[in-house]
């Protein structure tokens, strides 16, 4: 008796400790032209080792992916409040939309008059986002979040070039997002970073002293990545742009101000959309997103290609932008993720949008009020769509970490919110609602989290060990970088 | 935690001389901060380093921190042990855990630096 | 609101208890100037029933691989997607999680990541790869800005034989600032032997080139890689992955850092995106690689679990200094990925492989035999193959696009030297009945 059954249900067997040698899932299509001799076609490059690829039959993947999906934690799991990431439930017609074999069964280099759907859905999304922006152009090509935060990085910079102007610097605030100062980094810039106020704004008389004309461009998150609306945005963007630098515009948080306040209309040159934050589309544990990035009309030339156009007639193609910095990717952009974008920005219309940053931005400070009793506010003010706790005053009372308080959410069934973001604020722990849990929801996720500062006091070394419940508990990390394993191979059967 | 025969700087690191070789490492302080140890990145010997010029990095499971030489020099010998061990840097921070020795160039620098005391206030200001 | 659940006596019991009148008031501290004043200009909202018809509508305005033959390739294949593919990548545990920060509720994802880079080292012969890039294009470009990390030099070589989307976003991306990309000529559809050992110095840090090239040529990959080594530089390798089925690895070949573009393996069309970009590399260099890793290690109670790990390289700590500003990657289409390996197994890989070439083969000699196609290219070719076609090439394509095909790519179309040329792809898919159609109804244009 092998077992078998205890043996799959353990974590951590791997797929290829499955199945045997005999078994198989799908066979390729049976022979219906003369097999080649792949020596005679190849040559010398046929391969002599084949990979060692599991053997499974679809009875084996079906029931070890099952596995592997119940020790997942998602959106439809439960309340996922993680600052920062928009975690919004994800529609389900969005997902039978980008299946239809009419959009997923595409190819990218068919001729355009046999995809005009597909490019009419580009350019109507390209329309609607622009409009969003405040910003008239659009390129739908990048994969990403940073991958759009470079795209307009290298726009600007091909601005600065065009005139002539070699500029070296790009401002980017402490409380920025980590990608913010490796993308600057990427594109040969140097990073200064520039200091927050008392209030979690940008120190104004700060920023006024680093502006010279070295300055390509200010990278800004706005409403910031404390949650906090910059009150002295106009006076910022004018600062910048009175020395001929331009202002960037990361939109991880968009889901707060849809219909209130565009940031082309705050000053912004250019900024970057995360469809998989604000327009519901879904993470898929850690992508694939799709970034796009709407610049001012100034800048348009300079976009990536290709984008969606639209003649007199209504036909629709692609185009390259006549002063492009050249291509970000393959293709034309993350199409699948923007049709699901799509469907979820139409099921809402002008005013559901409207909605969404209002309910989203209702519920943050709804549920800030419930917990600042027992976590102090980094900043005391009214916050957008999430805001920041400091967990430093518990940390020097009872010994208990904002990384336990995460670990022991995870005992009660919620996902944590996101922790040590921003950097500026002690044992920060960064919570994001979004408009999409009722309040049934967040009155349960407060009174759990105020029963866990309950239990720092009463007990420190329960949330120490915490979590007890989940499929695995605390990992060694630091033994997973000391002796890697990083993948698996054949050989004697691994872990027994 | 801050043994009196040595000298310190401001960067966290530690220094033994000896005749016209220092021994160079990282505080008691700045170990407890990183936490676990899990990366050591030196250069070689026959290297030089400048005094307040990194010369490598510390690793945690979630945090870098760069390696400043509190000296100037050529580097004679690199703790090679600290690649396969590197948790020995919290363990034994002023003995096994050192990183590299130096030649000094100016052995009157090492005197520039804070002694025990020094480095204790210096840290109660930080903190 | 569909997908708003706080009903109107909520709200007003949430605003009570932040203490303001209305939600209007919340938005104080956006300036005047900044406001918007006026609704967004957007169409009204959709009820299901009209959205699910008019994404429909949009949807039947375009060919799809259901209504078409295709023999569209280059970058973008039509194979076959086993059923269990979706069925896996379609639980709601893996698309709607988020990147696996919290490993204690993210063991799923984390084990699927873990034994997607262990398949894809058995792909490419590699040691370690990474969770997944964009796609191709980005993989490759970002092989590149890893290759002058690590040499520290700053010239890149890139064959002239490379899909030119690749090469176009590989200058985007080095050209921000790290190194110079010089394009190496190909001659024969292949990289030109002289002139790449004449642009090599010991100022190149990386040799870029793809075999099969974006002509589905395959590439003398152990002579460039000799030539590249006796420099001092890296080889940066563009692999196919269903080919790797048949083919030598790329570690085996010679490659330093191998690259792919993973949409063949289990992703949909989708107009070209998402991809998977597939990367890999050996281990002495695991330190400088781009992108998310994870690793298998235990946890406090000594059972096994994954994390994802050597994170000190990515932009959320070591910021300005990271490996990369990726953060978002392509997990999704990665575990898309790993089922489709597991499902076809490396026989069935093989055989796919196998089925894909054969079927090309047969169709290009078919070809030729009519008299109005002329091979192009001397070298040996996988699935895919350039001919040069005696007509009007986008006569032909639409001729036949009416008859239900895609012709293939008309090359004329990414470079005017290339006029009359055409790239054909053949998948497992493509039945010889298909492919015998096809022939005589070109034939007789």
């Amino acid at each position: 008796m092998r077992g078998d059954d205890l043996r799959e249900r353990r974590i951590g067997t791997l797929i290829f400790e499955l199945g045997a040698e005999e078994s198989r899932c799908v066979e390729p299509p049976r022979a219906d032209v003369p097999q080649v001799d792949l020596q005679a076609a190849l040559g010398e490059q046929v391969r002599t080792v084949p990979p060692a690829l599991p053997h499974v039959t679809e009875v084996d993947i079906a029931r070890h992916y099952e596995r592997l999906a119940s020790a997942n934690f998602g959106v439809d799991s439960g309340f996922y409040p993680l600052g920062s990431c928009t975690m919004k439930y994800n529609p389900k017609v969005d997902e039978w939309a980008c299946r239809l074999p009419g959009f997923a069964g595409v190819h990218p280099y068919q001729p355009e008059s046999s995809a005009q759907g597909a490019l009419e859905l580009m350019w109507e999304l390209q329309g609607m986002l622009g409009e969003i922006a405040g910003l008239p152009a659009v390129t739908l090509q990048p994969a990403a979040g940073a991958h759009g935060e470079l795209t307009g990085l290298l726009v600007i910079r091909a601005y600065h070039s065009a005139r002539g102007d070699s500029r070296k610097k790009v401002l980017v605030p402490d409380s920025a997002h980590g990608t913010n100062p490796a993308t600057v980094a990427m594109c040969g810039y140097e990073v200064v970073q520039v200091p927050s106020d008392e209030r979690g704004g940008v120190d104004l008389e700060a920023l006024k002293g680093l502006l010279d004309t070295d300055v390509a461009a200010l990278m800004l998150t706005n409403p910031n990545t404390l949650g906090l609306f910059d009150e002295n945005i106009a006076r910022i963007t004018e600062a910048v742009h009175a020395i001929g630098a331009l202002v960037y515009c990361d939109g991880a948080n968009l889901n707060a101000i849809l219909g209130k306040s565009r940031p082309g209309d705050m000053g912004f040159d250019a900024l970057h959309i995360n469809l998989h934050k604000t327009f519901a589309t879904p993470h898929g544990g850690g992508g694939p997103g799709a970034g796009p990035v709407a610049v001012s009309a100034q800048l348009a030339e300079y976009l990536p290609g290709p984008v969606a156009t639209r003649d007199g007639e209504g036909t629709y193609s692609l185009s390259i932008p006549e002063s492009s910095i050249g291509r970000m990717r393959s293709f034309a952009g993350n199409f699948g993720v923007l049709v699901r974008a799509y469907a979820y920005m139409r099921a809402m219309g002008r005013l559901g949008l409207a909605e969404v940053s209002e309910q989203a931005v209702l519920s943050a400070n709804y549920l800030k009020e419930l917990l600042r009793q027992a976590w102090p506010l980094a900043y005391d003010r009214v916050c957008m769509h999430e805001f920041v706790l400091s967990g430093a005053q518990m940390r020097k009372e009872h010994g208990v970490r904002t990384l336990d308080v995460a670990k022991r959410l995870l005992d009660y069934g919620y996902h944590p919110p996101t922790v040590y973001f921003p950097l500026i604020v002690d044992e920060a722990m960064m919570i994001e609602p979004t408009e999409t849990e009722g309040k049934a929801t967040l009155d349960r996720f407060a009174a759990v989290l105020l029963r866990i500062a309950e239990e720092a006091a009463e007990n420190p070394d329960l949330l120490h060990g915490a979590p007890y419940t989940t499929p695995v508990r605390r990992l060694d990390e630091a033994a997973a970088v000391k002796r890697p394993d990083l993948a698996w191979r054949p050989g004697p059967v691994v872990g027994g | 935690m801050y043994p009196k025969d040595l000298k310190y700087d401001r960067e966290h690191e530690w220094v033994r001389a000896e005749g016209d070789v220092a021994t160079i490492g990282i505080s008691f302080f700045a170990q407890d901060q990183l936490g676990e140890v899990v990366y050591v990145d030196l250069p070689s010997a026959g290297d030089s380093v400048t005094a307040g010029v990194s010369f490598g990095e510390v690793e945690s499971v979630k945090s870098v921190s760069e390696l400043f030489s509190p000296v100037t020099g050529e580097i004679v010998e690199v703790n090679d042990a600290l690649s396969d061990s590197p948790e020995t840097v919290n363990e034994d921070c002023y003995g096994e855990g050192w990183m590299i020795k130096v030649r000094l160039s100016d052995t009157s620098q090492v005197d520039g630096l804070m002694d025990a005391d020094g480095y204790q206030e210096f840290l109660a200001e930080e903190a | 609101m569909r997908f708003i659940p706080v009903t109107c006596e909520e709200r007003a019991e949430m605003l009570a208890v932040v203490g303001v009148d209305s939600v209007e008031e919340l938005f104080a501290d956006l300036p005047e100037d900044a406001r918007l004043a006026r609704p967004l200009a957007l169409p009204e909202p959709m009820g299901e029933v009209e959205l699910a018809a008019h994404l429909r509508g949009l949807a039947a305005r375009n060919a799809d691989s259901e209504g078409v033959v295709s023999f569209l390739g280059a970058g973008c294949y039509d194979h076959y997607i086993p059923a269990i593919v979706d069925a896996v990548v379609s639980k709601p545990a893996f698309f709607t999680a988020y990147t696996p920060y919290q490993p204690e509720v993210s063991q799923g994802t984390l084990q699927a990541i873990y034994e997607y880079q262990s398949m894809v080292c058995q792909l490419t012969g590699m040691e370690v790869a990474n969770a997944s890039m964009y796609d191709g294009a980005t993989a490759f470009a970002e092989a590149a800005l890893m290759a002058v990390r690590i040499t520290k030099r700053r010239r890149v070589l890139v064959s002239g034989a490379v899909h030119p989307e690749w090469l176009e976003t590989l200058r985007t991306y080095v050209e921000g600032g790290a190194a110079v990309v010089e394009a190496v000529q190909s001659r024969e559809g292949v990289t030109e032997a002289k002139a790449l050992t004449s642009a090599l110095a010991d100022d190149v840090a990386a040799v870029m080139v793809a075999s099969p090239t974006f002509f589905g040529t395959l590439e003398d990959v152990p002579a460039i890689a000799a030539a590249t080594h006796s420099a001092g530089a890296l080889l940066v390798l563009g692999a196919n992955p269903i080919l790797l089925g048949v083919l030598e690895s790329p570690a085996a070949q010679g490659a330093d850092i191998a690259v792919a573009e993973g949409q063949p393996l289990g992703n949909p069309m989708s107009f070209g995106g998402p991809g998977l970009g597939m990367f890999a590399c050996r281990q002495e260099h695991l330190r400088q690689m781009p992108g998310r890793v994870a690793g298998r290690t235990v946890d406090v109670d000594g059972r096994p679990g994954f994390v994802l790990t050597f994170s000190t390289r990515e932009q959320h700590i070591r910021r300005e200094k990271a490996t990369s500003n990726i953060c978002s990657n392509h997990a999704l289409n990665a575990l898309a990925a790993a089922v489709y390996l597991s499902a076809v197994g490396s026989e069935g890989l093989a055989g796919i492989a196998r089925s894909c070439i054969s079927k090309a083969h047969y169709f290009a000699d078919a070809l030729v035999a009519t008299g109005r196609f002329a091979r192009e290219f001397a070298a040996p070719f996988g699935h895919e193959f350039t001919l040069r076609y005696r007509g009007d090439v986008a006569a032909m394509q639409s001729a036949m696009l009416e008859r239900g095909f895609l012709a293939g790519l008309d090359l004329g179309r990414t470079s005017s030297d290339l006029a009359g040329l055409v790239l054909f792809a053949v998948t497992e898919k493509r039945t010889r009945v298909e492919i015998d159609r096809f022939v005589a109804e070109v034939g007789a244009l």
